[in-house]
């Protein structure tokens, strides 16, 4: 069985410099209980440090669903599209 | 690139190439702006393509485009731990010229399809992300994209952005925060297969395809389904479930997918494949409640961005080419006027209540609210058909009177007559 992280490195990726995805307020994390970030994301772009206490965001391997988007209960991630080329490049689609 | 146009659009995906080649084949000046590499490039749906719909589009495109297999048989699998109650249909009507439906990977039939608008004459400009919008006196006369002086000017704007519409939100036509019962978030693998080995698994010929809906087990009980489509020389697998229930059941969206892959009867049928991709996305399945504004001054929305999915149907890129048509249809008429305010773009609105598009959505309205909240006809449901079926066919001796009264005791121990009546008669509320 392929791992989530195998199954990534399958896919064509023109990653960006910066992050398209941000944590618009540290604090909030720190008061959200399940952090449905860190579960809901295919990808999961989304782990929680719990020696820093932050969301590390692993933009890299996005696939541009948007569900965290919509997903964190405290509409605390600023979602844009990654820049024009960059980003996730479906082969099959 | 300071240059004027007809037709801005935003987004190359179904409903935008459509709407692009429609504008371009009657004579105006079209711009189709796509954020990735090539059209199809960031797109993705579970795969199945309809034949009537594209017509409209691109009259016999399956003697061309890139397309996987023709669908001749389709398949419901009720699916429980280990065991499935099957339903299907399979006809030969299907096999041939014109067909009904086909498999197709998007990045593949995007694309091609994208240079069918093309040679119509759009101009098509990829890698370049639409950011916002230029305004004057309250109407949109154009957009700004990423790139350096790129603004881009237009007559109407067609926001083809997907089920990430922050466009058409940043207009006010969509509420900025969708909820989560609106939306469900789906994964799929491209898993490759020699062409014979899947003629042989799903006893079809060269060239025919064959879906699978799994609902039950697949979404772990979840409001969803899971997919299996067959393409040429490899399968595309997935599963979707509304995001309401992903979060707050704490479901990892990969863990689902493996789960499915792993069922008892769907791990032969992937036997010796090789993932090729993994992929993504959402789909937008508030339906007719959730529709946004669909027009404004200089402004229509279609496809995934206008919310046009029919999840009990499968339907979605039919209803985005043909949105996509429709808004050029109301395009080409305004342009003919000159007058691309709310009003004249509102014909569009008016043309969709006329459609099946907005009759059938209108129909399914309670559908997804209802799902939602009376989830158990994909969890306990399935089980009791599963579990019914599975005495009915296990011959041990016991007197046929004796086992039906058992299946009943056994169905009323777990969900009381007057709910099993309540839940039919709702059902068939929403559905019928």
């Amino acid at each position: 069985m392929k791992s989530l992280e195998d199954k990534l490195f399958l896919n064509r990726y023109q990653p960006d410099k910066e992050s398209h995805l941000k944590i618009i307020n540290r604090e909030k994390c720190l008061e959200c209980e399940r952090k449905p970030c860190t579960y809901i994301c295919p990808a999961r772009v989304y782990t929680w440090n719990p020696k820093e206490k932050i969301i590390e965001t692993a933009y890299e391997g996005c696939v541009e669903c948007g569900t965290c988007r919509y997903g964190c209960a405290h509409d605390n991630i600023e979602w844009k599209n990654p820049r024009g080329g960059f980003g996730i490049m479906y082969k099959y689609g | 690139m300071a240059e004027k146009f007809d037709v801005i659009v935003v987004g190359a995906g179904p409903a935008g190439i459509s709407a692009a080649l429609l504008t371009a084949r009657a004579g105006l000046n079209t711009i189709l702006i796509e954020r990735g590499d090539f059209p199809g490039s960031k797109n993705v749906m579970g795969g199945v393509l309809y034949r009537h719909p594209t017509e409209q589009i691109v009259p016999g495109f399956y003697k061309a485009a890139p397309l996987e297999r023709h669908v001749i048989e389709q398949r419901l699998w009720i699916l429980d731990k280990d065991s499935a109650v099957t339903l299907g249909y399979k006809t030969s009507r299907h096999g041939s010229e014109p067909y009904n439906a086909f498999t197709v990977l998007r990045a593949r039939f995007d694309r091609w399809l994208a240079d069918k608008a093309v040679e119509a004459g759009a101009l098509l400009i990829t890698e370049t992300v639409v950011e916002d919008f230029i305004i004057k006196n309250e109407k949109v006369i154009g957009v700004r994209t990423g790139r350096p002086q790129g603004e881009v000017y237009g007559n109407v704007v067609v926001l083809a952005e997907g089920v990430n519409s922050m466009l058409t939100q940043k207009a006010g036509l969509k509420k900025d925060r969708l909820k989560t019962t609106e939306l469900a978030v789906a994964v799929k693998e491209v898993i490759a297969l020699p062409k014979e080995k899947i003629e042989d698994r799903f006893n079809l010929e060269q060239g025919q395809g064959v879906t699978i809906e799994l609902v039950g087990e697949s979404t772990r009980g979840m409001v969803g389904t899971g997919f299996i489509y067959t393409n040429t020389d490899s399968l595309s697998l997935g599963v979707g479930a509304l995001l309401s229930q992903v979060v707050r059941r704490e479901v990892k969206p990969n863990d689902l997918l493996e789960h499915l892959k792993n069922h008892p009867l769907v791990k032969p049928l992937l036997a010796g494949g090789e993932t090729k991709e993994y992929l993504g996305h959402m789909i937008p399945e508030g339906g007719y409640h959730s529709i946004p504004k669909l027009y404004g001054s200089g402004l229509l929305v279609v496809g995934d961005a206008a919310g046009f999915v029919n999840g009990i149907h499968r339907e979605g890129s039919n209803m985005a080419m043909l949105s996509g048509k429709m808004a050029a249809e109301t395009i080409i008429d305004a342009h003919k006027m000159g007058e691309f305010d709310e009003r004249a773009l509102s014909h569009y609105e008016k043309n969709l209540e006329e459609s099946f598009i907005l009759k059938d959505l209108r129909k399914y309205q309670n559908a997804s609210g209802f799902f939602e909240t009376h989830d158990y006809f994909f969890s306990l449901y399935p089980q009791l058909v599963n579990d019914a079926a599975h005495e009915f066919t296990t011959i041990d001796s016991i007197p046929k009177k004796e086992k039906q009264n058992k299946i009943i005791r056994d169905i009323t121990s777990r969900r009381s007559k007057i709910q099993l009546i309540k839940d039919m008669y709702r059902g068939w509320r929403v559905l019928g």
